[in-house]
């Protein structure tokens, strides 16, 4: 190494020193601790000396997977994705299409609008989604204007989860907007109006030309937002405390309560296990744009 | 003419949270629920003010988004610099790092973070709320791509010009990265000012809870059905927010199309 970049190493990680510390700190160590004590009995008396613990293998891994209740849990989440995921992106489509023509300014206007439950903090979206959700509330007054008799919502077994997805749609549904927004602006013009000369009708030109040049796009909003949903907690937590009777009791939901009972190496083996589930489905849907393109 | 209904209605949450924070206890018990309140009243926001400590909580929101912010747009900004100009050993094993963390999701270390926080006897404390986000992967990404947009003779004319490279950081490179700065500052603000999971673990009493926690403890247990005051509550934690958000859409924006993340 010459004295050259040698110096210019130095300079460099002089500047990237003050990250480093606290992301090393902060995060690095956390993620790999996190990894060590899913293999030990690590609880909360051992929170003052947790290197005091006993290393137990996989015991953590097996009691999770015998608890009917996690994997119940995963189930619920698979679910939240399953459904939850491809009914936010069409909406999200469906926006971001009708809002892509149209007078600058209105589309200005309504993109903020439609928005604006992103930067909303769950927690008190959910207070009013719980009131609006309740069973004399707002959507039971709406709909028995039709003559249905909607149930209580959230303290059916259900209906709860359904009622969780609703809110946590109308709530993400706006950042895949954005990013679809973004993506319809980036295809050319002229390949829209060659079409239009072809005498190609509106949904034509939709299937054959937006969808196949949008597909980066919508894969990459599909991993966004299964990567959120994959940790839906906030929802659960403010709304039913992940009842009624674990309906809606998501992984991460499960992860905090586990914490709170004090097992601290299940609750991280737990975590790990979402960690790697996340991993995978990031990875699988990256493979999946790939050999498409 | 169908957008704007659906708009109206994508939005109608909003409305009926801020009518529901103005009725009285009796009137938001009503069956059906009315629409507008008979009897609009303050007192819903005036306990929030009086019994139960907005100012407080308020206050810690306001610092630890502050802090958590700023601490992000200089860290952020100055392993951008390095990742994006500087040429050095060990570059892209810190930018592997850093891209990797970008998936990793907060559950993924909560619990040896509550340890690891709890040994460093920072818990309940503004550090505790503070030091785990200071450092956000998403910030350094930001930062680099914009940074490798500049050019390199910028900076070679400072170089020749005997400017070290504190000096080109300081007056050449960052006077030309407002924009994604900005954003950066959006993004960090609002998942702070949002953030639920860490501060509801390492926020222990009353005076150190931020404002979505002082909610939600507030909306379970016994609480649960005093709607009315959680409404109100509901409207304190999202105004300001929600206010940034209209003076400052294009930066909000910006941020999820540049990085896709909320």
């Amino acid at each position: 190494m010459g004295v050259l970049r040698r110096r210019r190493t130095a300079i460099a990680w002089g500047f990237a020193l003050p990250f480093v510390i606290v992301f090393a700190a902060f995060m690095l160590i956390p993620l790999l601790s996190s990894l060590a004590m899913s293999f030990t009995d690590i609880t909360v008396q051992d929170v003052r000396t947790p290197f005091n613990v006993n290393f137990i293998g996989l015991q953590n891994y097996v009691k999770l997977f015998q608890d009917p209740r996690y994997t119940k849990s995963l189930v619920t989440t698979g679910i939240f994705v399953v459904i939850g995921l491809p009914l936010t992106m069409i909406i999200a489509l469906a926006f971001a299409v009708s809002l892509n023509k149209g007078l600058q300014h209105v589309n200005t206007f309504f993109r903020a609008l439609f928005y604006a439950p992103v930067v909303a903090s769950t927690v008190a979206v959910s207070v009013v989604w719980r009131y609006i959700l309740q069973k004399d509330g707002l959507l039971n007054t709406v709909l028995a204007v039709f003559g249905i008799q909607g149930p209580n919502w959230l303290h059916d077994t259900h209906t709860a989860l359904f009622a969780l997805m609703v809110m946590t749609i109308w709530r993400n549904m706006g950042t895949l907007m954005i990013i679809f927004l973004a993506g319809l602006q980036s295809i050319p013009e002229d390949v829209m109006e060659a079409a239009a000369i072809d005498g190609a009708s509106e949904w034509r030109k939709f299937r054959s030309i937006t969808l196949p040049l949008m597909k980066p796009t919508l894969l990459l909003g599909m991993v966004l937002q299964s990567v959120t949903y994959l940790q839906f907690f906030e929802e659960s937590f403010v709304m039913t405390q992940g009842g009624p009777l674990d309906s809606t009791l998501s992984a991460s939901y499960y992860i905090y309560e586990k914490f709170g009972f004090g097992q601290y190496g299940v609750s991280s083996a737990a975590s790990y296990v979402l960690f790697f589930i996340i991993a995978v489905v990031s990875v699988l849907q990256f493979r999946l744009m790939r050999t498409k393109d | 003419m169908i957008l704007a209904f659906i708009a109206f209605v994508w939005i109608f949450p909003f409305f009926w949270m801020i009518l529901g924070s103005l009725k009285t206890q009796r009137e938001i018990m009503a069956i059906p629920p009315t629409l507008w309140p008979k009897h609009a009243t303050l007192s819903n926001f005036m306990k929030w003010f009086t019994q139960l400590d907005f100012g407080n909580y308020f206050i810690n929101s306001m610092v630890v988004a502050i802090i958590v912010m700023l601490g992000n747009m200089v860290f952020c900004s100055m392993v951008g610099y390095a990742l994006a100009k500087i040429d050095f050993a060990g570059k892209n094993v810190l930018f592997g790092m850093v891209m990797v963390t970008l998936m990793v999701p907060g559950v993924a270390t909560f619990v040896p973070l509550f340890v690891e926080i709890t040994n460093l006897h920072l818990l309940n404390s503004y550090a505790s709320l503070i030091l785990p986000f200071l450092a956000q992967p998403i910030g350094v990404f930001l930062m680099r791509q914009f940074m490798a947009g500049i050019p390199d003779a910028l900076l070679e004319a400072g170089r020749i010009d005997g400017a070290g490279e504190l000096r080109i950081f300081f007056q050449i490179v960052l006077p030309e990265c407002k924009p994604p700065l900005a954003t950066l500052a959006v993004l960090t603000f609002l998942s702070s000012w949002n953030n639920f999971l860490w501060p509801l673990v390492a926020a222990q009493s009353n005076k150190m809870y931020t404002l979505p926690v002082a909610l939600s403890l507030y909306s379970t247990g016994q609480n649960a059905t005093d709607y009315s005051v959680l409404l109100a509550g509901a409207v304190l934690v999202i105004t300001p927010i929600l206010l940034l958000f209209i003076f400052l859409q294009k930066y909000f924006i910006q941020g999820v199309a540049m990085t896709g993340i909320k």
